[in-house]
């Protein structure tokens, strides 16, 4: 099992005519998942490169294949419109892969997301969400796998489903970070973890879903083992969530936190860094997961061996 | 991004926020000018602030009150020929360019007003204080509970009732309510339709009871303002404020690449895609006794000109060696090695270049690298990011 996704989930790209849409709805449909269309306004009736069919609105593409999840392509100025669109047409996993959506847009959208109680983002500004399939064929890069579903830009083959994984377990993984994500995945499944769901939940301020309601989703996922959460320097998430798993979490949570040599005040103005009243430093992040049981990976490179022993 | 102090208080009065009198100006005359206009108009005192974007201005003699032309003229040659130093410029100080000369008031009370984005809220939240003119973080620390802070609306932004709880709080009285909840309403108003990140107002001031005013005036004296960069296209007046002169000129080099770059104090320059992965090879740099020489984060979709321009900033840094740790997604692993080949044919590595690749495109990136390994004699290939931060921090040592 996974969660949010699996390899029965129907996906369509908005944006699948655009230069990225139509490179990473390819990828997708090279990793197995099950692309069933796109949408770009005005090309309703055409189809993409793949021959997938194109739709003018997410309403049209819904009624037509049946998709129950979406990955956004659409340049940062349209896609609070785009995520409202997919919402509104009854999608319920929108992953916004775009990156420099205002954020004002964002807390618009979260706002009207009310409305959509069955609707949940993944993101903005993030690689999107993979439940990794079986291997059935070839090693590495040139692998070919079966009913998995990768909605996003991550390199699929780094991947590991449990039922390939010699360790026998598999862990969920949550990030804000693309490119650390797939660094904390690939030493996973080097050392035999498989992976049941990577969310990158995105780097942007304000987002979609966050830390704790993915914790909570993967404590109830009976194939999940432990859970990997990569957080970085900036906000208090990473400090919440700790107090939730403190509370909520019987499963093993590994962390690192990005960002300890990052020079201090480069990011963000005075006023904002009072608002949460705790310190949002990288070392205030580690110590605070590490006094809720959270076990801390020092070095980035130990964020699989880290998992490894907490999952024993 | 961030402006000028003038332009902040454009912003408030164009908004219908009452400002003292006031205006920009680049030369000694004319701020003698503006000085004498003032002192005419009838104010006895004027003050005199460099404009620049680093605070702690006044400790270092930037900002001055004067009581006539010639105090006025004395104050503005300093400014303009002599490099602000403070706490929060570097250490060379900042050339100042342009005064704000303005009316200076006499102050009854002192508050602090400002909005910025509350990501534990998901919305934006008015923040205000009684104890204004000072450093709001200094208030946190002393005195929490004088902070009030008001989440706004997120579709409705502040409302009149929030501005009236919060003027009553903050101890306005009289005449003066109706003025603190204008401006609050306006800042809010202000706040949201040019996408800032941060409004300030640091102090807004009352002040004495005077003619047509008997409870005092309410007045923004100082204005700091942040906005977003990704909302800039839809707002050509402020992305016109932008003034580069304030900004690092290797960062600016590099932002107009699409290139996200820092300069730090090390010798160890790093080439990394995803912001998240070039802070944690920083981290580890340091873990393994090494010092970062600068954060550098290439983006998913860098053209070969913007990874060969990277390589130029990083070897302008003087570094002692670098490290190149790319975990291909969107960026695929063959561009950048094809970068690395052609910024060697076209800059030359003298020091010592650890690269570490994995993910999209790697085995044909490999490819590329191994056939170039007789140009770039100086390449190492490391095979995992701890590999690669143990090869690179003893490379830099016996360079050092």
């Amino acid at each position: 099992m996974s969660i949010l996704v699996d390899g029965g989930t129907l996906v369509i790209c908005q944006g699948i005519t655009g230069s990225f849409g139509a490179l990473h709805t390819a990828g997708c449909l090279e990793y197995g998942t099950k692309m069933v269309g796109g949408v770009t306004p005005g090309k309703g009736g055409l189809q993409d490169g793949n021959g997938l069919p194109i739709f003018d609105t997410v309403a049209d593409a819904v009624a037509a294949t049946g998709a129950t999840a979406t990955m956004i392509f659409v340049p940062p100025a349209f896609s609070a419109d785009a995520i409202l669109e997919a919402a509104a047409a009854g999608i319920a996993v929108i992953c916004a892969i775009t990156e420099g959506i205002p954020t004002q847009d964002m807390i618009r959208v979260r706002a009207a997301l009310v409305d959509f109680p069955g609707a949940m983002v993944v993101g903005p500004n993030c690689p999107g969400v993979i439940s990794p399939g079986r291997r059935v064929s070839g090693e590495g890069a040139s692998a070919r796998y079966e009913d998995g579903c990768k909605i996003g830009i991550m390199p699929g083959y780094i991947h590991m489903s449990r039922q390939d994984a010699s360790t026998g377990k598999a862990v969920g993984v949550i990030s804000r970070s693309g490119t650390l994500t797939y660094e904390a995945v690939w030493q996973c499944s080097n050392l035999g973890i498989g992976q049941t769901t990577c969310v990158g939940i995105g780097g942007d301020p304000i987002r979609g879903l966050g830390f704790i309601e993915l914790l909570e989703l993967f404590e109830q996922d009976e194939q999940t083992d432990g859970v990997v959460l990569i957080g970085e320097i900036g906000g208090s998430d990473e400090t919440d969530a700790g107090r939730w798993i403190e509370q909520n979490m019987s499963k093993p949570v590994a962390a690192f936190i990005a960002g300890r040599t990052a020079p201090p005040g480069k990011r963000m103005g005075h006023a904002g860094a009072i608002i949460g009243g705790t310190d949002d430093t990288a070392q205030a992040k580690m110590d605070a997961l590490r006094s809720c049981g959270v076990h801390v990976a020092e070095s980035p490179a130990e964020i699989g061996s880290t998992m490894a022993a907490a999952l024993g | 991004m961030k402006i000028h102090e003038y332009q902040g208080r454009e912003l408030l009065a164009g908004a219908g926020i009452p400002v003292p009198a006031g205006a920009m100006v680049r030369s000694v005359d004319d701020a003698v000018a503006r000085a004498a206009e003032l002192f005419e108009a009838g104010s006895a005192r004027v003050v005199i602030k460099a404009q620049v974007h680093a605070g702690g201005r006044g400790k270092a003699g930037f900002v001055t009150l004067v009581s006539s032309t010639g105090e006025a003229r004395d104050a503005a040659k300093f400014m303009l020929s002599n490099r602000m130093v403070s706490p929060q410029t570097p250490p060379e100080g900042l050339d100042v360019k342009r005064l704000l000369v303005a009316a200076a008031v006499d102050i009854a009370a002192e508050y602090y007003l400002a909005i910025t984005v509350d990501r534990s809220r998901n919305t934006n939240t008015m923040i205000a204080s009684a104890e204004g003119g000072v450093e709001i973080e200094a208030v946190a620390e002393r005195s929490p509970d004088a902070i009030k802070k008001v989440p706004m609306h997120p579709l409705l932004g502040l409302q009149p009732h929030q501005a009236r709880s919060l003027a009553f709080a903050l101890g306005f009285t009289g005449k003066q309510v109706g003025q603190a909840v204008k401006i609050m309403l306006k800042l809010a108003t202000l706040f949201l339709e040019t996408d800032a990140s941060l409004a300030e107002i640091n102090p807004l001031i009352v002040t004495p009871p005077g003619d047509g005013a008997p409870d005092g005036r309410v007045l923004a004296i100082d204005a700091k303002f942040s906005f977003d960069d990704n909302a800039l296209f839809r707002h050509a007046r402020i992305g016109e404020m932008f003034d580069p002169s304030e900004e690092n000129a290797a960062e600016l080099r590099a932002k107009n690449f699409g290139l996200s770059y820092i300069a730090l104090d090390g010798n160890i320059g790093c080439l990394v895609n995803g912001a998240g992965l070039a802070m944690s090879t920083m981290d580890i740099i340091k873990l393994h006794g090494g010092e970062p020489a600068n954060f550098l984060d290439v983006g998913g979709s860098a053209t070969d000109e913007a990874v060969a321009e990277a390589f130029r900033i990083i070897l302008g840094d003087d570094v002692q060696a670098i490290l190149v740790n790319i975990f291909g997604g969107i960026m695929q692993c063959d561009k950048i090695a094809r970068a690395i080949v052609a910024a060697a044919k076209e800059v030359g590595f003298t020091v010592p270049l650890v690269v570490r690749l994995e993910g999209t495109n790697v085995a044909e990136a490999r490819r590329v690298l191994d056939e170039a390994r007789a140009e770039i004699p100086t390449m190492v290939v490391a095979t995992d990011l701890a590999d690669a931060a143990k090869k690179v921090c003893a490379a830099a040592s016996v360079t050092a």
